[in-house]
């Protein structure tokens, strides 16, 4: 290396200007960077699919409102909104180095979300009953039928995705291959889901509501 | 770089606590608004108005944005802007309904 070149580092060291380029953007790891632009664009997907039912529900006359009990519904939130409580207690105990406490929380979300995909299953079941397909609706236009399961079948995906997901990273985290970051960066996930689920609700549920 | 050990998020678990009482209460005035007599319309913004808060809440205390300013505003910007530009279609809605030849 010559003299110049010697100089040059020097500066750059001097500057701190290599540490400026390793720097991650916002200082968020390129992990969780990554998770955030997921769901960015998650985001817009699903604000695409409730403007685009917006946009229907709104353009169609005589718009059918079958829903007459909102308890399954109102449980469905409940269990959505707990779940979401045991993520963070989960990665709250990761980050404290509470490992086995981190790994039960951890499948106490797993498993309020298999409890939220049965209860969503099991609704579907009975509407499916009442002759009501993604093509058919016994109460009116076709379309809110379609657009019904088409919505909740989106989030009942992520959903789904978010439970595999957890119980992935969870056994792994658990075996010593992953750390507690992989464990949050999974949790913002598990949060957007139930993010989503407070705009599904009103839009897709109550505005329906048989009065 | 930080990271989740290193970092300790600068809220506890009795503000994790205070904040999903504070969702469920949302979420319950969501129920009770879809009973109140109004007009789909007022239902609508109000129950759009509580979802707003009950997603704010939740991005900034559950997903700890509250903890980056620089990613707060980089999220809430580009999502702001995103949701505002498919608004353009709702004018088209009304006409849909009451405009052409087959509206009721």
């Amino acid at each position: 290396m010559s003299q110049a070149d010697l100089s040059i580092h020097a500066q750059v060291s001097r500057t701190g200007a290599t540490e400026t380029m390793t720097e991650p953007t916002f200082s968020v790891p390129a992990k969780k960077m990554a998770m955030w632009l997921f769901i960015i664009a998650d985001s817009a997907t699903f604000a695409g699919c409730l403007v685009a039912y917006g946009f229907i529900r709104n353009a169609t006359p005589d718009w059918p409102r079958p829903f007459h009990s909102i308890t399954n519904v109102a449980i469905m939130t409940l269990i959505l909104l707990t779940s979401s409580l045991t993520m963070l207690i989960g990665v709250r105990s990761a980050e404290q180095g509470e490992k086995a406490k981190a790994f039960r929380f951890t499948m106490i979300t797993v498993a309020l979300g298999i409890l939220f995909a049965v209860l969503h299953i099991r609704e579907w079941m009975g509407m499916i009953g009442e002759g009501a397909t993604l093509f058919r609706n016994p109460w009116g236009t076709p379309l809110f039928s379609s657009l019904f399961f088409s919505i909740t079948g989106l989030h009942l995906l992520h959903v789904t995705g978010g439970v595999i997901a957890l119980i992935a990273v969870g056994l792994k985290y658990q075996g010593g291959r992953y750390n507690a970051d992989d464990l949050e960066i999974t949790g913002l996930y598990w949060h957007f889901v139930d993010l989503v689920w407070m705009f599904v609700v009103p839009l897709v549920y109550l505005l329906n509501l048989a009065h | 770089m930080t990271t989740a050990a290193d970092s300790k998020h600068s809220t506890g678990m009795g503000k994790d606590l205070i904040v999903y009482v504070c969702l469920l209460a949302l979420a319950g005035i969501q129920f009770f608004i879809a009973y109140q007599n109004i007009s789909t319309s007022q239902m609508f913004v109000r129950m759009m108005s509580v979802a707003v808060i009950e997603a704010g809440l939740a991005l900034l205390f559950f997903m700890h944005l509250s903890e980056n300013r620089g990613l707060k505003w980089f999220v809430l910007i580009f999502t702001v802007a995103v949701v505002l530009g498919m608004q353009y279609g709702w004018s088209d809605s009304f006409r849909l309904l009451d405009g052409v030849p087959w509206a009721h």
